[in-house]
Formats: C-alpha cells, structure tokens, sequence
C-alpha cells in the first residue's frame, strides 16, 4: 500500500514499513549520518540524520523511524541544522584534536560532519579519559579515544562477522566499545578480517602499519625486495587512481612497482593455480570415500581462524593447502630466488593484500623463515605510490617479462566470493574426465551475493558446492552442516562479504557502485585470458615437474600443507 | 556449577541474565571461566555477555572483601553529601570503589538506590544498615569490623 507523505513541500509517495531516510535517499534529499550502515540494522543511536516532522513536539532519526500517512517533513529546517551542529559540537567535545596526524585524516566522516555543519569552533570541552591504544594485534590497531561510539565496528562485528569480537561495555556516560576484560582483540574472538576498519567513520579502528618496515627495506642494499600482490589490487589502484580497468592496468602496476624499487612483482594468482591443484587433488581423494566432506577451502585467513578457534569438530574438512598468500611467499623464497642465486635470507617478500587478516597469517607462520616478511593493504599501497611520487600518467606498462608472471584466470577469480570455488571445479572436472570444462564459466557462483550453491555434473556424478561471503552466513551454513546437512561437497568461505573485492585492506568508503566495479573487473579478465584453468597454466606445469611434486603428494605436503589441528587455541 | 547450568536450556540468549545472577550467587562474582562456559551454554559471543554483564552494576568480576561495603549514591543520598563518607572511607581503607582491599577484608562499592531516602545517607556493611553517621563515626565502625577478623 502507498502512503502519501510530504518531504519538504513535496509529494512523494512511500511504502509502508519504509524509514524516512529510504525515502529520502530514493528521491535524492541529502541528510547526513553517522551510525548508520546500509547493511545493518539501524540504530539510531547518533541522531545526525533526525528530521522535523510537523505536529511531533520532538525531532526524529530518519534512519529508523517508519513513514505513516499524514507525515510532513522537514529535512534542513533552521531547527534540524541547529540539532545536528550541536551533536557534531557534543562529539568532538572530547575527541582529539590531531586530525593532521590521524590515519583518517581526509577520509573521516566527522571531520566531513564538522565541515558539512560549518562547526567552527570548540564548543564544549569535557575531560579526556586516559586510554591505552591497544596495539597488541598484528593486524588492527584500536584507539579508543577517537571513538564515537556509533557502534558500526560492533554491528558489523555481530551481524556480518558473527563473532562479535567488540562490543559496548559499561552503561551510560561510561560506555565504551571494548574486548571482554579489557583483553584486547589479539587475545579474543577476533578473526582479524578489517571489516570494523572499513566501518569506522574515524580513526579509531586502523590496520597496524607495515609500511614504514617497507620502506626502509627498499632502501637497504643488502635486502632483495621483492613484491607479490593479490588479484583485487589492479583493479582497485584503477578506481583509487581514475585509470581504466583494462588489461594494461595490471602491467602498468608492475611498472610502478619497479619504480617504487621492488626487484620483482608477482601476482599471488600464481599461487593461487597452484592452491587449486592441490585442494583438486586432495577432494578426489577424498569424494570417492565420502570421507571429510564438505570440503571447506582454507584460502580465507579470517575463516581458518574462526573455524580452528570456535569449530575445531570442522577442523579435519579444512583444507590443509596454505593460503595463495603463503604458497607464493614460499615458491618465490625457496625456488625462484635462490634458482637466480639469491640467499633466501636476503629476500624480503612484500605482500599487498585488501585484507588485513593476512597480517596476521604472515606473521603466526613462522618456521624459522617466514615465507612472506611483510604484508601491507590496498590503502598503505595507495600511501606507498603517493609518498614516493609514482606518475601512473607517465608511466609505461611494464611488459610481461618471467615465466612466473604468468597465471590463469581461474587464480585470479579467487579475489571474489565464489571465484575460488569455479577455478577449483574447472580443475576437478578436468582432472577427472580428463577434458575440459565446456563452458568454463559457473553463472550460479557469480554475483553479489552472500550464499551461492550450484550443482555440477563430474563423469555423470553430481556435486553441490556452495560459496558463501560474510562469516555470519558461514556459520549459519555450519549449524545446517550440524543439524544433519550432508548433500554439500565442497564450501569456500570468505569472511568479508563478496570476498575480497570488499575485503578489510580496501578503499575506505566503498559503495556498491565501486564493489561492482571491482567485480567486473575480475570477470573481464576471466572472460579476456586465454589460460582459463589452473592446470592449462604453463608455469605451474614447470613448478611441479621442477620444484614441487605431484598435486598431493609427501613432498608437496611438507612444502605446501598446514596442520590445523596444531594450532593454538585462543 | 553444573546444577545452575542444568536449569537453563541450551541455546536459549533470553536465559542470559537469570543464568548469570545464580551463578555469581554460587561463586561470589563472575569469573572468565564462568563467562565462558556461559557463552558455550548459550552461544552467545563472550564479548557479548561482557558487554551485558557490565552494563548492569549488580554482576562483579572481581570477588568481595570479607565486609562489603555500599555507599548510596541515589538522588537522596547524594543530596545529603554521601560523596564526603564515601571519600572518607577510600582514605581510610586505602582503596578505591570498585575495588577489594590488599587484605581482601574489605571491598567497597557505590549503589544506586538502597530505599532508605529518608535516613540519607546509608551505608549497608554485609548485611548492616548505617544511617545519621556522621563522617567521624566512620572510622570507629570500620575498626570494630577489622578488629572481628583479628
């Protein structure tokens, strides 16, 4: 039914059960927010987006009060704009004053708020509370005196994550967002996934820097900086810098990576080929005798945390393949740089990843030599290019020059939700019919979606596999698995959702348009590459006939293969 | 424990405040191991039950003193300067509300309201009402608790 209501002296018609602030946006009408997140659900908890609604004595938050027939609205009225300057004045009564020297310094949206709303000066002033940046974690780095307790980081935390990690502590004017006994997130539920970061609208919640390690790493001569970086990362370096997404950003990336100082780049891609042949190999085993299935991938840092720490009953159907990540850190140490002579103790790999969980995966595998030495995001990527002057518009595509720059288009689907799980059939159907898949592309597993299951046909036996994104839905998919599930052969999990294209480590501030985007960008290069499967990739053929073994075998065990249920729990 | 446990069904978040209020009844405060059984119990998030628990001033995580002493802080109470007895007492104790002495005879606590507006201030030592002290008497009723234990 639709109701009539008037937004500014306008007529505008609305569904029942609709917020003011969905109207609003549908007909373009502007109001700002703060605690609000498409994705979750409202609560109004910040009031920046209340609006004056004739005969109400009071004003109301448009993000969670419903339309009803006879509302007449005002969105800017002078008595809105007063209500919303002072709540801006009242958040920065004790927030620091550092805005030069915050992370977040341009991207904060209450400094847009307080630039928006034209506050010009320190209203009121309250007492700073003592606090302790926790920085504890290898991944994410919280200071809590630049919170404003909108409560995105602990939504998202909750209802996408699932694991609600933060939380508001305390009542009232003590509140705070904190970890249960004040322990911190490296010593609680925490699966490091980002995605809090990308909530925050300050410079509370930020990825803990590898950067300044980067530099300086560059700069010493003794070291053979080499980089390695995930497949989401040209496309976002094209939207971050307005360059075309095309074939020649990835090429022009490599360029500018040169230039920064890195001896050699590598897609992670590579790695990824490399994973597929593995897990390919080990649910062939495995799917004859039904054993250990679902298959569940492990490429997915934040999800083989959540699931050794909180599901160690799952931990056998984890896949024990290493992450891409981790793989191409070990190729390039052990095979291709000490192949060209180079001590692998001299080599420093350089990982640029749009998640931040993949800080910490680098960090707790440690052998002796960690196989990847440093991790930075999207974001300390774009600082990186910036601060060391990289001109893309004079720069000249630098051309594919190593065999090991090479890799399919299936690795590089493993950047969004869905895309590991269709490289991976392509490999399985092939390794076990021995043709080709025809056609390569699994339209069930494409799109933005949180849950996507297709059924595919293998010598005439059916498999279902199912992607699911955001690690709420994993673990509802988890107590279905429980509750007596069992027509699942393989799942692949992301934690962030759609997967990486929105990881932790991307552009703060995405909307769907730029997820699209990024989106696209993969499928393109998929739809473009002639090498659309992990076992048709020249490269991989070498590194398993000269450095690795057979897919599965003792030998690649030991080099590519983690013990789960080793791990330590939290 | 486990009986407390037994009565509540699992999975079941409403079951939360109840569950807590009997076990911190049988244990004194809530401890982590508490917590966590807690979440397992129920499946709600640890952080979660933190976040509850701390929101409401009647579940402690740090175990009393052997007295327990509460200082009104409602409307009354505060009216007639409970803030001058409560800062006696810290200086006299040495510790700050919220906390447990280094001896662990005496813990000390605010509270909001005890019901007993009309003889403002109160003080509530175990189970002991005190009312119409005067600041000095103060010292005089905490040296007849620590002589108890002596």
């Amino acid at each position: 039914m639709l109701l009539n209501i008037e937004i500014n002296g306008q007529q505008v018609s609305a569904k029942r059960g609709e917020t003011i602030l969905t109207v609003l946006n549908r007909i373009g009408v502007k109001v700002p927010t703060l605690c609000y997140l498409s994705s979750l659900s409202p609560s109004g908890a910040c009031r920046m987006c209340v609006v004056e609604v004739e005969g109400l004595s009071h004003l109301v938050p448009a993000c969670s009060h419903q339309v009803e027939e006879w509302m007449q609205i005002h969105t800017h009225s002078p008595r809105v704009l007063k209500a919303r300057k002072t709540l801006v004045e009242l958040l920065l009564a004790n927030h620091p004053d550092d805005c030069l020297y915050c992370d977040r310094n341009g991207t904060c949206e209450l400094q847009g708020l307080s630039e928006e709303l034209q506050v010009r000066d320190r209203k009121y002033i309250s007492r700073h509370k003592p606090v302790q940046i926790d920085k504890a974690c290898p991944s994410i780095q919280r200071d809590p005196a630049k919170c404003v307790l909108c409560g995105r980081c602990s939504r998202v935390c909750r209802e996408i994550i699932g694991v609600a990690a933060i939380d508001a502590v305390g009542r009232g004017s003590h509140t705070r967002i904190g970890t249960s006994y004040n322990r911190g997130l490296n010593f609680n539920a925490c699966v490091k996934c980002g995605q809090c970061i990308i909530a925050c609208p300050t410079g509370a919640l930020t990825e803990r820097k590898a950067l300044p390690m980067v530099i300086e790493a560059l700069g010493n001569p003794e070291l053979y900086p080499v980089v390695q970086f995930s497949p989401t990362v040209p496309a976002a370096i094209a939207e971050e810098f307005s360059l075309k997404s095309n074939k020649d950003i990835l090429n022009l990336l490599r360029s500018a990576l040169k230039k920064m100082g890195f001896r050699q780049s590598f897609d992670v891609s590579l790695a990824a080929d490399i994973n597929i042949m593995e897990e390919a190999a080990i649910f062939l085993e495995r799917w004859p005798r039904n054993k250990m299935l679902p298959l569940f991938t492990s490429c997915c840092p934040a999800w083989v945390r959540y699931l050794e720490v909180f599901r160690p009953e799952f931990r056998d159907h984890l896949s024990p393949v290493k992450s891409p990540q981790q793989i191409m850190g070990t190729v390039i140490k052990q095979y291709i740089t000490s192949s060209a002579g180079i001590k692998s103790d001299k080599v420093f790999v350089v990982s640029v990843m749009p998640c931040t969980a993949k800080k910490a995966e680098a960090e707790f595998d440690n052998n002796g030599n960690k196989p990847v030495d440093a991790v930075i995001t999207i974001r300390e990527l774009v600082r990186m290019i910036r601060l060391l002057g990289i001109d893309f518009s004079s720069l000249e595509p630098e051309p594919t020059d190593t065999a090991f720059s090479l890799s399919s288009s299936a690795g590089r689907l493993f950047g969004i939700s869905g895309g590991h799980l269709e490289g991976l059939i392509r490999s399985i159907y092939f390794m076990s019919t021995g043709q080709d898949m025809n056609p390569a592309k699994i339209n069930d597993l494409r799109g933005l979606k949180p849950r996507k299951e297709a059924r595919i046909k293998i010598n005439k036996q059916p498999i279902n596999v199912v992607a699911v994104s955001g690690l709420a839905n994993a673990i509802a998919l988890l107590d279905e698995i429980e509750n007596g599930r069992d027509d699942i052969q393989i799942v692949e999990v992301m934690a962030c959702p759609n997967g990486c294209i929105n990881g932790g480590g991307q552009k703060i501030g995405s909307d769907e348009k730029s997820l699209k985007g990024r989106m696209k960008a993969l499928y393109d290069v998929d739809e473009e590459e002639m090498v659309k499967m992990a076992h048709k990739n020249p490269t991989i053929t070498d590194l398993f006939d000269k450095f690795l073994s057979k897919p599965n075998s003792t030998r690649n065990q030991e080099i590519l293969h983690k013990d789960h249920s080793k791990s330590s729990e939290v | 424990m486990d009986h407390i446990f037994e009565k509540y069904a699992l999975r079941k978040p409403e079951n939360l405040i109840p569950l807590l209020q009997e076990l911190q009844k049988e244990n004194g405060y809530l401890t982590d191991e508490i917590v966590e059984k807690v979440s397992l119990h129920l499946h709600i998030p640890t952080n979660r039950i933190y976040g509850v628990a701390t929101f409401y001033d009647q579940f402690r995580f740090r175990q009393r003193g052997l007295y327990h002493i509460q200082v009104c802080r409602g409307t009354s109470c505060y009216l007639c300067s409970s803030e001058s007895y409560l800062k006696e007492i810290e200086k006299l104790l040495k510790v700050q509300a919220g906390s447990v002495t280094r001896d662990k005879r005496f813990s000390l606590e605010t509270v909001n309201c005890m019901g007993g507006c009309s003889q403002s201030p109160v003080i509530r030592i175990n189970d002991t009402y005190y009312h119409h002290l005067s600041v000095a008497d103060l010292s005089e009723v905490l040296r007849i608790f620590r002589e108890k234990t002596e």
